[in-house]
């Protein structure tokens, strides 16, 4: 019924273990990892997201930088303009398409119902850089918020089983 | 500072946009092939993207004004929209580990909502809000 929405075989337990053999160990191979890499196709996709989410949370203080330094609107034009011309901004965006790429390649091969939680990583890495960039203060209760995702993400990369 | 409902309604239905750009990605992705014509072809890929950049509209729009403690956890409710939908679209088993690392993931993010202060209600123009947009996957 859901065809059109891909080939996933409901049939295996996990989603990696490699039914359709070579063809299709060559084809992920050679598009997501170096060559003779010993990580199974989980690790790679897990790694894969969590480098999407460093991208991601990067794009965001880029873009915070960004939005801060632009002028007050006024006008459509002059404000496309203004974002247009406003390097943070920019590149924050660019950083949110590499992100984007990193997170399709990664779904490549693991299931979407254990790779698409880990994105919440991201908050980790806000955090992080939010207190690193801006100084700014980080209370008890986001510390444990953020040991909490962590230890989330790390149960779902541990396993799907 | 009240969370107004218009917020609350904003963030929401930008998660339940969100949770297809995941699902039109992942359909994307399986089809994945390293040609050209391919690509411009993987019409999902596409979907997916734009699934995205419409939910970021509403988040921007959304948490704009508003207490995190009580937006950020409806920006997450998106991961279970998504648990849902992988079972439902893609076949996925939903296991016990699965549920306790969202069940974390989502506790962890309530936290962070909550801890997070505001520095000052209002939003000084139009693009600031962008940066209070967390997730946007």
């Amino acid at each position: 019924m859901f065809q059109w929405f891909g080939q996933y075989e409901p049939g295996s337990l996990s989603g990696y273990d490699n039914q359709d053999g070579l063809e299709e160990f060559l084809s992920t191979a050679t598009l997501s990892a170096p060559s003779g890499s010993s990580l199974s196709a989980r690790q790679r996709s897990t790694l894969l997201v969590i480098a999407c989410t460093v991208f991601g949370a990067a794009a965001q203080m880029l873009i915070k930088i960004g939005a801060n330094n632009l002028p007050h609107p006024s006008g459509l034009i002059s404000m496309g303009l203004a974002m247009l011309s406003n390097v943070p901004l920019m590149i924050g965006y660019s950083l949110y398409g590499i992100s984007t790429v990193l997170l399709v390649i990664a779904l490549r091969e693991g299931e979407l119902s254990l790779l698409y939680p880990v994105i919440a990583l991201t908050y980790v890495w806000v955090c992080i850089l939010s207190v690193l960039v801006f100084h700014e203060y980080l209370n008890p209760l986001r510390i444990a918020g953020v040991i909490v995702i962590v230890l989330g993400v790390a149960i779902l990369g541990k396993g799907g089983r | 500072m009240a969370t107004p409902v218009s917020s609350m309604i904003l963030v929401s239905v930008g998660s339940f946009i969100g949770s297809f750009g995941a699902v039109f990605l992942k359909a994307g992705a399986t089809r994945l092939e390293r040609n050209i014509r391919s690509l411009l072809r993987n019409w999902q890929l596409a979907a997916g993207v734009g699934f995205f950049l419409l939910s970021s509209i509403f988040f921007v729009l959304g948490l704009r004004q508003g207490e995190l403690s009580v937006l950020y956890p409806m920006v997450s409710l998106g991961y279970v929209w998504t648990l849902l939908w992988s079972r439902l679209f893609f076949g996925e088993q939903l296991t016990r580990t699965k549920f306790a690392g969202l069940g974390l993931i989502l506790a962890g993010v309530i936290m962070v909502g909550l801890g997070s202060e505001r520095p000052a209600p209002a939003v000084a123009h139009a693009a600031a809000p962008i940066a209070n947009a967390p997730i946007q996957h």
